[in-house]
């Protein structure tokens, strides 16, 4: 037996005539898209994203650590987010669920395999030191589609970044150089795509999250070029639907995009 | 040597710019922002809702539940780790204290009122700024108030006595009290009173007139924004 | 002598000072302290006479008996069902309460109603504790099949109400949906068809937001006729659950 039955079949006639709950068209996101920059003059970088009702902040803070030996020439990266239960009456105060990990882990992949940053020019001395950047997402209202308000928050947050200064190989943080992180333009950027019976629809908001059957949240580059997938949900997705839901969400991008 | 001209500027008595909001945080029951100078913070309420563990429940009323958190990169300095510190939980503990004596939950036996404070950017006066901002979303989700708290950070640098303290006066190389003041701005009362540093009998006094009168303009500011929220469309 | 420092309909804050003097007199959300009358909480002010009160336009449901709402069924238990009431408190619904039929010690209630499942009751009983009983015993009183269910906050349901039914009466008049309004704020609906169905929550949505501003009825129609191209007669309805008020 399935909670919300009655929901969900609600959802799918309405889907049957080309509308959603909210009135919208399956394939089209809430409005508006708005990102703001510099939203926490303490990060070294920030930003805040509005897509419809959810609001999510991202904050990037650097710090000089000693490389991962496997890649002594280069930068370090950590993303993780927080689920706070200011956003979301089901959050719960405490160590991150599987569900704010699984969101950090997402994220944290579609930067890191895009090489949007360019790590190696993040090594101050090989082997000994290296900045370290990490990157908190923490949503102020869940209305749904973290995912895809998480990845554009970071990149965002990126671009804002300017380097604090470093006196006798210590930081800063009070004085803020004009030196920008080293970006590639790849802007990679994801779109969750969800399938509800036979229909597919992106960004959902929090009740048809709690309905959809299964999600693939595609991180992809300005070319087109793919940086990583995660498939999430119950039910399985067939190599047609892959297909389709990742050709939806290379497009559906170019719309994220748009607003940074 | 005297201190009388402050660093930014500012006159001895006068508070940096104030900005608040009532309405921000769609899912909540209540919620507000409230920002002083380069500080920001963030409220929300949630209930009253079913408390759980049942042991935590008064059955004669409702508990108020205050959770103070400054996110990661609100921090002037290295990264904040997620989690809470010990100063944390002294705040949250601090602020429900300050906002308890305004606030009538006997309706709700058993239940809890959570109230969220979160900081995106700091710049001192981070717990009065919380106060400021939960007192507006309290009252936005419709809690029984007999007041609203409105609260400031005065201090004392070197006798000489000055409102809301930004972070280079706090760090100033001197004699420096930093004192965070709540009050109930109808009755004048105090619900919160800290003090760290070095204060004469006389600053001391001087200091908690000052933030009586401080506190007046702030209160006005929230409940103008209080107002707001409801002001016929535009 | 007395005076009153607000105007009728003014928003009051929590604290502020209403009137005064002797004279008037504090009736709900309001208090008196020395010779002033202050509001206790946020809301409309509402002088009717020498009666000062707030009439609160934010807040969560709190329980009363004789109230019908809309609850979600949120666990099972032995003797019945434990239900979401969209308020701080849960709600009990028992075995007998539930039918008249015999239901058969051990059965599985979810036959009758199931995990997530919308029901629309009438609270019985409420204890100083806040433990509530429900029926379902009663006309109009059901599962609620289909449709939708959206929320709106508790203080405008009179509002989307309207007196004697007159505002739910002429959203349904106008869309053709089915609108059942719980007093805890939860709505039940659903549409002849979709583009209805999202013009009867536009509508709801709008009241909840707007009904403090006067004029309100007189808007409503007009939107409604904009929207749909009818002509809209304003009519009450009686005997249908949602019109407990």
């Amino acid at each position: 037996m399935k909670m919300h039955s009655e929901l969900r079949k609600h959802i799918i006639d309405f889907l049957n005539k080309g509308l959603r709950l909210d009135g919208r068209a399956p394939l089209e996101y809430r409005k508006p898209i708005k990102v703001e920059y510099d939203i926490s003059k303490s990060a070294e970088g920030s930003a805040r994203v509005q897509i419809g009702g959810t609001l999510l902040m991202a904050g990037i803070k650097l710090s000089l650590e000693k490389p991962y030996p496997d890649t002594p020439d280069a930068g370090n990266l950590m993303c993780g987010a927080e689920l706070i239960p200011m956003a979301n009456p089901e959050f719960e105060l405490g160590a991150p669920g599987l569900q704010a990990i699984e969101l950090g882990r997402i994220v944290d992949r579609g930067i890191r395999e895009s090489h949007v940053i360019d790590t190696k020019k993040l090594c101050i001395t090989p082997g000994e030191k290296v900045w370290g950047i990490s990157i908190d997402l923490i949503p102020i209202n869940d209305s749904g589609n973290l995912f895809d308000a998480s990845a554009l928050a970071a990149l965002a947050a990126l671009k804002n970044t300017r380097l604090p200064k470093l006196e006798n190989e210590k930081i800063d943080y009070l004085t803020r150089t004009d030196e920008p992180l080293p970006l590639s333009d790849a802007e990679p950027v994801s779109v969750t795509v969800c399938k509800i019976g036979s229909h597919f629809i992106i960004d959902p908001t929090e009740e048809e999250e709690k309905v959809i059957d299964a999600r693939l949240t595609v991180a992809s580059m300005k070319d087109g070029t793919l940086c990583a997938l995660q498939k999430g949900g119950e039910e399985t997705l067939t190599s047609e639907d892959i297909d389709k839901m990742i050709g939806i969400a290379v497009e559906k991008a170019n719309e994220l995009r748009a607003a940074l | 040597m005297t201190y009388n001209k402050r660093l930014d500027g500012r006159k001895l008595d006068e508070t940096r710019p104030i900005e608040a909001k009532v309405g921000i945080i769609e899912r909540a029951d209540g919620s507000a922002i409230f920002k002083i100078g380069q500080t920001i913070a963030y409220a929300a309420v949630y209930g009253p809702r079913n408390l759980y563990p049942k042991f935590m429940q008064d059955p004669q009323k409702g508990i108020l539940r205050v959770n103070y958190n400054m996110m990661p990169f609100s921090g002037h300095g290295e990264r904040v780790r997620p989690g809470g510190s010990r100063r944390a939980k002294e705040i949250s503990m601090v602020t429900e204290k300050a906002l308890l004596p305004v606030i009538d939950l006997s309706d709700f036996p058993n239940a809890v009122v959570d109230v969220f404070i979160e900081l995106p950017q700091t710049d001192a006066g981070t717990r009065c700024a919380g106060i400021c901002a939960a007192a507006m979303a309290l009252a936005d989700a419709g809690i029984m108030m007999k007041d609203l708290v409105s609260a400031v950070a005065v201090g004392c640098i070197d006798g000489t006595v000055i409102a809301d303290l930004n972070y280079d006066e706090e760090a100033f190389e001197g004699k420096v009290a930093d004192i965070p003041v709540a009050i109930l701005p109808n009755s004048g009362e105090i619900s919160l009173l800290q003090m760290d540093g070095e204060v004469s009998q006389e600053n001391i006094k001087d200091a908690i007139e000052l933030a009586k009168k401080v506190t007046k303009n702030i209160y006005e500011i929230q409940k103008q924004a209080l107002k707001d929220k409801f002001k016929v469309g535009e | 002598m007395s005076k009153l420092l607000v105007k009728d309909k003014d928003i009051a804050v929590p604290g502020e000072a209403l009137a005064e003097g002797m004279d008037y007199l504090p009736g709900n959300g309001t208090y008196r302290e020395g010779d002033n009358i202050h509001a206790a909480r946020l809301g409309l002010v509402n002088v009717d006479g020498r009666a000062i009160k707030i009439v609160p336009l934010t807040g969560r449901y709190l329980p009363k008996r004789g109230d019908t709402i809309i609850v979600k069924v949120q666990e099972i238990v032995m003797s019945g069902w434990i239900l979401d009431t969209n308020s701080a408190y849960t709600a009990m619904l028992n075995m007998k309460d539930a039918t008249s039929e015999f239901i058969q010690k051990g059965s599985d209630l979810t036959q009758y109603f199931s995990f997530g499942d919308y029901i629309i009751c009438k609270i019985v009983n409420v204890t100083t504790q806040m433990l509530i009983d429900v029926t379902t015993k009663g006309p109009g009183l059901r599962k609620l099949r289909g449709g939708r269910v959206i929320k709106v906050n508790t203080n405008k349901v009179p509002r989307i109400i309207g007196k004697k039914g007159s505002m739910v009466s002429m959203i349904k008049q106008a869309t053709g949906s089915r609108i059942i309004v719980g007093q805890n704020g939860v709505i039940w609906l659903e549409g002849e068809d979709p583009k209805m169905e999202l013009l009867a929550v536009e509508t709801i949505n709008k009241i909840a937001e707007e009904s403090h501003i006067a004029g309100l009825t007189d808007r409503i129609k007009e939107f409604l006729e904009q929207q749909t191209g009818k002509q809209i007669e304003l009519r009450t309805e009686e005997g249908e659950p949602n019109d407990v008020q």
